[in-house]
């Protein structure tokens, strides 16, 4: 059975940009797939290039199988949810989520039904005589996947669809799309630079960097066992160290990954000296310094908080070092 | 502080600004009623209608005014398809030379009419075009464009280019989209555009002196009308209607344009 998406040698450039460069990777049906990465990762455009909106400079997409080269995006089995919600303003709740389907030319009575069936899925029932411009912003990000999922597309694009919502909601949004995408089955791609809600929503992750995935895995291995010092330093600000320092403390010459919370305050440890504290509420983060190293470590609430200038003795499990590939 | 009332002689030189520049038009309009047909007397010796009767008996005014009718509704029509696709070209695109070309469309209004018409009556006359109702419409065009661009290319950056993109998504091509998302996104402009264009088209003077042949737009025979001493009262009669045909869109113009500020498509 073809993957859901799948990207061949995939390259799009912007004049001498290398947006997108040789990305290859294989969505499955089904699958909450995150594509994460700092702006200007190319992470959007592998989005678009999805969606049609974007043509490979090099290289083929295909979904379930099929070449889409030169496929316009009204072709496509895909929907997308757009950053801005991208709502029809002159028309209203319903004929904005049944726009799909008077395109497509189905009948007033079903696109009415269908309509009326996707705006309960997304608990916005009752809303359909309303404008856009009337609802807040979470409620237009209900209308906009509304009117995605209306079309039933085998693969649903969302796009940093939860960045304008404010942390109370969109951790609320989080919950509700992972449930929702496992009550309707189908495949989603979602495009975010924040990495904790890539970690929480997605079954895999794809971490983007300067147009090219530094590694693709679930959450946890993306979080435990990073591939390259990049993805460690982005997917929860791990402390990264390079190779001379590892083999000082290690033994091994290779860059390494320590998690700001697998660091602690031990008797006879290695010596570091307090820079700066910041009082985080579950926690107090240390800066410290280290054999000339920048460290950052996590002290747990409760926990004596030593001053700047200070020097104290820090450690950690053999197995909390993490040793990579390479930079 | 400021004071929320004007003082007296601001709003004394406020309404003698207002009936300076009205009051003219009241008395061209008084003198339709007048009885006196040879000269202008102030006031009127008598008030009659006969000069609607005589007007509408004229064939010559009736020749004048399906002219500039003709002529301002094609140049109207040309103005909107190519303003509109010239909008949508500088709204979306990106491309080079687009400032100078930007400026070469708006230039034609901020020209004096004197030069569009003079320029173009040597065009032709270089071309060997015959000066005809066609050679008025493309001088009127000119102007035209230039109205209706600006109204569009307001409208068109004020639309949010994802609605184009949401559109295609789900399932529609270029013409569907177009039909269903971008033309009732710019209706509103397109038509205060089209109504601005009509109305000045409809009373042009000075390019239409360069580029018609013998045919007479309104505006040209009132200014023949005006040196000969003969039933005189129906070119104010004519005058009247000119106004009202040319206040009107410019007033319908301005109330479809009206409360449209916010960024159409803006979700945020």
């Amino acid at each position: 059975m073809p993957a859901a998406v799948e990207f061949r040698d995939v390259c799009r450039f912007f004049g001498t940009v290398r947006a997108v460069d040789r990305v290859s990777m294989e969505i499955a049906e089904g699958e909450f797939f995150a594509m994460l990465g700092p702006s200007g990762s190319g992470k959007t455009t592998c989005l678009r290039l999805i969606a049609g909106f974007e043509q490979p400079t090099h290289g083929a997409v295909r979904i379930f199988g099929q070449d889409m080269t030169g496929v316009p995006p009204y072709r496509r089995a895909v929907n997308t949810v757009f950053q801005d919600y991208a709502l029809f303003p002159h028309l209203n709740v319903l004929d904005n989520v049944a726009y799909g389907l008077m395109v497509a030319g189905r009948g007033r009575a079903e696109r009415r039904r269908e309509a009326e069936a996707a705006l309960e899925l997304v608990q916005l029932p009752g809303y359909g005589a309303r404008r856009p411009g009337e609802l807040s912003g979470g409620q237009r990000q209900r209308v906009a996947l509304a009117r995605a999922l209306v079309m039933k597309p085998r693969v649903l694009l969302l796009d940093e669809t939860l960045g304008a919502l404010d942390l109370k909601l969109r951790e609320q949004m989080q919950e509700e799309l992972k449930a929702l995408q496992r009550k309707v089955g189908i495949t989603f791609v979602f495009v975010t630079h924040d990495q904790g809600e890539a970690l929480s929503m997605a079954d895999r992750i794809a971490v983007f960097n300067e147009g090219r995935i530094e590694q693709i895995g679930t959450p946890e291995e993306v979080y435990n066992r990073p591939a390259k010092p990049f993805v460690a330093d982005f997917v929860g600000s791990s402390n990264v160290l390079p190779p001379e320092v590892t083999f000082a403390v290690a033994g091994r010459r290779a860059w390494a990954s320590l998690r700001p919370e697998a660091i602690r305050l031990v008797g006879g440890g290695r010596p570091a000296r307090v820079l700066a504290t910041a009082f985080l509420g579950a926690s107090t983060r240390l800066h410290l310094e280290m054999a000339g190293l920048d460290i950052t470590m996590l002290l747990p609430r409760g926990a004596q908080v030593p001053q700047p200038g200070e020097t104290v003795s820090i450690g950690w499990a053999d197995g909390d070092l993490h040793l990579m590939e390479s930079a | 502080m400021r004071s929320d009332r004007a003082p007296l002689w601001l709003k004394l030189a406020a309404g003698a600004g207002l009936l300076f520049l009205h009051v003219p038009i009241l008395i061209i309009f008084a003198y339709a009623f007048t009885t006196e047909d040879k000269s202008y007397q102030w006031p009127p010796p008598g008030l009659t209608l006969q000069w609607f009767a005589v007007t509408w008996n004229r064939p010559d005014v009736w020749e004048a005014l399906s002219l500039s009718l003709r002529v301002a509704a094609v140049s109207t029509l040309i103005a909107l398809v190519l303003g509109t696709l010239c909008a949508a070209a500088m709204a979306r695109f990106r491309f080079f030379g687009r400032e100078v070309i930007s400026l070469l469309v708006i230039l034609p209004i901020a020209l004096p009419g004197i030069i569009t018409g003079i320029s173009l009556r040597s065009a032709f006359n270089l071309a060997d075009i015959p000066f005809s109702y066609w050679t008025i419409v493309l001088g009127h065009a000119t102007f035209c464009v230039v109205v209706v661009y600006n109204n569009a290319v307001a409208r068109f950056r004020r639309t949010s280019a994802s609605l184009v993109e949401a559109s295609m998504d789900l399932g529609a091509n270029g013409f569907q989209t177009f039909r269903h998302v971008i033309l009732p996104n710019i209706a509103t402009a397109l038509l205060a555009g089209g109504m601005l264009a009509f109305a000045l088209s409809f009373d042009e003077v000075i390019v239409t002196t360069f580029t018609a042949g013998q045919q007479q737009t309104l505006p040209i025979w009132m200014l023949e009308e005006l040196v000969r001493p003969r039933q005189r009262p129906v070119t104010n009669v004519v005058a009247m209607v000119v106004v009202l045909v040319t206040f009107l869109p410019i007033l319908g113009a301005y109330y479809l344009t009206r409360g449209t500020e916010t960024v159409a498509g803006q979700g945020k």
